[in-house]
């Protein structure tokens, strides 16, 4: 059995961040197992630009903003293993993982989930029709155009606004496809606006809110679609419906954490992120195992995915040394009001950590509101937010004062409050 | 010249050809589609009826009793994944005459291990279980296979004995030439035999009234399913039925061989013998009544929906038997459920009379088994290490929701008849069955299939037929 002190699983931009400032505190023994051929995870067929506004101040195309985090980890020699999938974790920690070189059972003082997360697949979403070729998720869409050179069709339905859905819809354009139009079943987009603007408006397709697929045509591959209009209880109306031509359907419908190694081990999940429960340590309900990026919650942006992991990296580092990170009572936040969840759910109680940031999303589109945090009875922070919308992640830097009565709080709540006009 | 033609590869025609091959003779199985198990044998329930649903004396109850015992040894001969996991029938009525009726034609059937229990009884066994539910029949002798697996294991086997395969061929028509008859493809082949054995499920009645007198009609039957993600086991292991209808078995919720649950069939009779595509009421249908049997489904564990067509005949029950007026065809027509558990006793007897008619002798060199490709999800440590030493194409996982790799998949594309799309690979291994749908491994197993097969990329298929799934390179 092969022991390390820090086994990080996935070696997209979390893994690696994570890795990195975890050996910036001075954890020498980490692995990174990565199941592609290349580090790096999706970004890597991500080669659109608009990566790393945040963190570097310039905008990098995926593979170039991944190769800053690879060369970081080179530099310091960090191990990692490619083609390598971990097939199983335990509670006690030991991994399974399998490579064309055999079968590694490595045995971790800790370890952080960086998996990422996977597309939701058409069955998910029960749309009825033929199951001819030339359905795709966008993202697979995306690999085989990026990373193969293949083109999946030439005149395409998007059904879902998601961000990886929009970029897709400009990409088939500029390999010569006709996008016939984006679905979207909600009356907004889950995608970020600037992705609407340049992939959509820029290119005349037209984006129907509010609007669903309800068949799929055509016996050996796809020949048209069938959409129509929802109503407010999102049920297609029938009298609305029209058929589109087309022999490729793309599906953008959302993103799923990937946990089924985390269940493996035990890990308490949110049955809202689909992610673990963890506290502000990032760390799950099972000591040693922490999660950090797109497989404790799905994120806007890769600068978001890296502050998180950056994070994980330090307090998995303390935890292997002894830093007592886990035997506090914690508190849960309670979310209410529009507000779907928050990351971290736990606060550790009277812990004199202070850099607390807690992220959340919001249900649905609200207009004029304040986003609020209340300790017991006081509210211990307000801010106003024009518009709030899920496709957009809210960030929380919460200042030192307002990380202690969060600490100190027997009862947490995180709300939006409508303001009178 | 052939002794026996097969029209159809699905589990009758499969399983017709291995128990023919048990005798010394020339045979062949003519297929449509790109692949065996392509038609009704793909999309069902996957149950192995225990035999108290059919009408006593009919050829279903017949067969269907006999087949189902059958089932333990063939899926450990040919190691294709069956278990007997019992059924429940289930009355949401405080009058227990209708299951008292199932249960006494059940034991005129010669079904076994049958009897009524109460709904509390049920629910100790399976908590999910609604609990309207006042009474049932529970059948422990019950049991659930994986249908193309099992129709893929038994083409492998008789392919090992020298049963030859072709596919994409579609036949046009069916002649009598003195004394054998011709079968006419559409790609303008034709073959000639002294039995054509028609197998050919919703389509056997055409094919049949081309050229006998004695006409046949099939009435397509499309039955919907709704299949749950493998984290939600725990909701039966325990066939579960609602008391039978006229139009089938009703909706069932039930465990499949690999820990998926099943939820289906709608029955609607359709005009269309190739439409399966699934409908919006259909799927909504299912559901609603799937709630009754169990109030929590989660529906956010769809992880895909699917439809088959039943051969029903207007005859309801099955004809089985050389046609009266052409000599040398033999018919097997409306073979719908319980044609899965009828199967292995449909072939054996299909088999012995064309064999007495053709006065074959028995194939001293016949091999009973077959084994199954090696999953690495099942291996321990020390066999997969192993395995992994001696081929490491075993250690690069390709499927990461089923853990398969990619010996498994060139594995699956080398056995005869091997896999030529991706449904191919997905019905032998699994690759694509899981979570996310071929979301991540489409474009790896289109490479494998196009390196092992010496295709382009933009040739390889999803099910062959022109379902093509590339549209060429992009801009150079």
């Amino acid at each position: 059995m092969e022991k390390h002190n820090l086994v990080i699983v996935g070696g997209g931009p979390a893994g690696l961040a994570a890795a990195i400032s975890a050996y910036d505190m001075g954890e020498t023994d980490i692995i990174i197992l990565e199941r592609e051929s290349k580090l790096g995870g999706i970004l890597n067929q991500c080669i659109h630009n608009g990566f790393g506004l945040h963190t570097f101040n310039e905008e990098l195309t995926g593979p170039e903003y991944a190769q800053r985090f690879i060369d970081e980890v080179n530099k310091r020699n960090i191990k990692y293993l490619l083609d390598t999938t971990v097939i199983n974790i335990t509670n006690d920690k030991h991994i399974k993982a399998l490579s064309t070189s055999g079968l590694y059972n490595i045995e971790a003082k800790a370890i952080i989930l960086s998996c990422g997360c996977r597309e939701r697949p058409r069955g998910a979403i029960n749309i009825a029709g033929s199951r001819a070729s030339g359905i795709y998720s966008a993202g697979t869409a995306q690999k085989l155009v990026n990373i193969d050179g293949y083109m999946p069709g030439k005149e395409v339905v998007i059904l879902g606004s998601g961000d990886i859905g929009l970029i897709m819809a400009r990409r088939m354009i500029f390999e010569g496809a006709k996008v016939k139009a984006v679905i979207e079943l909600m009356p907004y987009s889950s995608g970020l606006n600037r992705n609407i603007v340049q992939c959509l408006n820029d290119f005349n397709i037209p984006l129907l809110f509010s609007h669903t697929v309800i068949d799929i045509k055509g016996k050996n591959r796809v020949e048209s679609v069938v959409i129509a209009e929802v109503d407010e209880k999102l049920n297609p109306k029938l009298e609305t419906k029209q058929e589109i031509k087309c022999d490729t359907l793309l599906l953008s419908v959302g993103l799923l954490p990937e946990n089924e190694l985390a269940r493996g081990a035990d890990v308490n999940l949110s049955r809202i992120t689909r992610g673990a429960i963890v506290d502000d340590n990032l760390m799950t309900n099972i000591e040693g195992i922490f999660e950090c990026g797109n497989v404790l919650h799905v994120h806007d942006l890769v600068d978001y995915v890296c502050e998180e992991a950056k994070e994980a990296g330090i307090k998995a580092y303390e935890y292997i040394n002894n830093k007592d990170i886990n035997n506090y009572s914690k508190t849960e936040i309670i979310c209410e009001n529009g507000v779907r969840y928050t990351v971290p759910e736990l606060i550790i109680k009277n812990n004199d950590n202070i850099p607390l940031t807690l992220k959340l999303r919001v249900g649905n589109v609200y207009k004029k509101v304040k986003l609020e945090v209340k300790c017991d009875d006081e509210i211990i922070y307000s801010r106003l937010r024009p518009v709030v919308a899920p496709g957009e992640m809210e960030k929380l830097d919460l200042k030192p004062d307002q990380v202690l009565k969060l600490r100190n709080a027997n009862t947490i709540k995180v709300y939006l409050r409508s303001i009178e006009e | 010249m052939y002794d026996c033609i097969i029209i159809g590869s699905g589990i009758i025609g499969s399983s017709i050809a291995r128990e023919l091959s048990k005798y010394k003779g020339n045979f062949l199985v003519l297929e449509k589609e790109n692949d065996v198990s392509c038609g009704t044998t793909k999309a069902n329930s996957g149950i192995v009826h225990a035999g108290f649903d059919a009408k006593v004396g009919t050829l279903k109850a017949k067969f269907n009793v006999k087949g189902a015992k059958m089932f333990e040894k063939l899926a450990s001969e040919l190691e294709f994944p069956y278990k007997k996991n019992g059924a429940f029938v289930l009355s949401f009525d405080d009058d227990k005459t209708p299951l008292e009726d199932l249960l006494n034609k059940g034991r005129s059937n010669g079904v076994d291990n049958l009897s009524i229990i109460s709904g509390d009884e049920v629910r100790k066994i399976e908590p999910n279980v609604s609990k309207e539910v006042k009474y049932a029949l529970y059948a422990k002798d019950s049991g659930i296979v994986s249908p193309y697996e099992m129709c893929i294991a038994i083409s492998e086997n008789a392919s090992t004995n020298n049963v030859k395969f072709e596919f994409l061929k579609e036949i046009v028509d069916i002649k009598t030439n003195k004394d054998h008859l011709k079968v006419l493809c559409k790609d303008g082949t034709h073959y000639e035999s002294k039995v054509v054995i028609n197998a050919s499920g919703v389509y056997s009645d055409e094919l049949n009234n081309k050229i006998s007198n004695i006409k046949y009609k099939i009435v397509p039957r499309k039955g919907e399913y709704c299949l749950l993600d493998k984290e939600y086991s725990y909701i039966t292991s325990t066939t579960l039925f609602q008391l039978p209808t006229k139009m089938g078995k009703g909706i069932l919720v039930a465990p499949t061989t690999h820990s998926n649950i099943l939820v289906g069939p709608s029955a609607l009779d359709i005009i269309d013998k190739s439409d399966t595509d699934t409908t919006y009421e259909g799927l909504n249908e299912v559901w609603a009544k799937a709630l009754l049997t169990v109030p929590s489904l989660p529906k956010g564990g769809i992880i895909t929906q699917f439809s088959g067509i039943r051969a029903h005949s207007i005859d309801d029950d099955f004809t089985i038997g050389f046609s009266s007026d052409v000599k040398g065809l033999y018919n097997l027509i409306g073979i719908e459920s319980p044609g899965l558990a009828s199967s292995p006793a449909i072939a054996e007897y299909a088999a012995k009379e064309i064999a007495d008619y053709l006065k074959l002798s028995k194939n001293e060199n016949f091999i009973a088994k077959r084994s199954a490709i090696k999953h690495v999800r099942n291996m321990n440590d020390k066999d997969l290490s192993l395995l992994i030493k001696e081929n490491k194409d075993y250690g690069h996982i390709i499927c990461r929701c089923e853990v398969v790799s990619e010996g498994e998949i060139k594995e699956a594309i080398r056995r005869n008849p091997g896999a030529k799309d991706l449904d191919g690979i997905k019905r032998r291994v699994r690759a694509g069955m899981g979570r996310c749908q071929m979301g991540f491994c489409t474009p790896k197993i289109l490479e494998i299939l196009s390196q092992e097969l010496g295709l382009d990329l933009e040739n390889i298929t999803k099910k062959g037929n022109g379902s093509v799934l590339l549209e060429g390179r992009i801009k150079e």
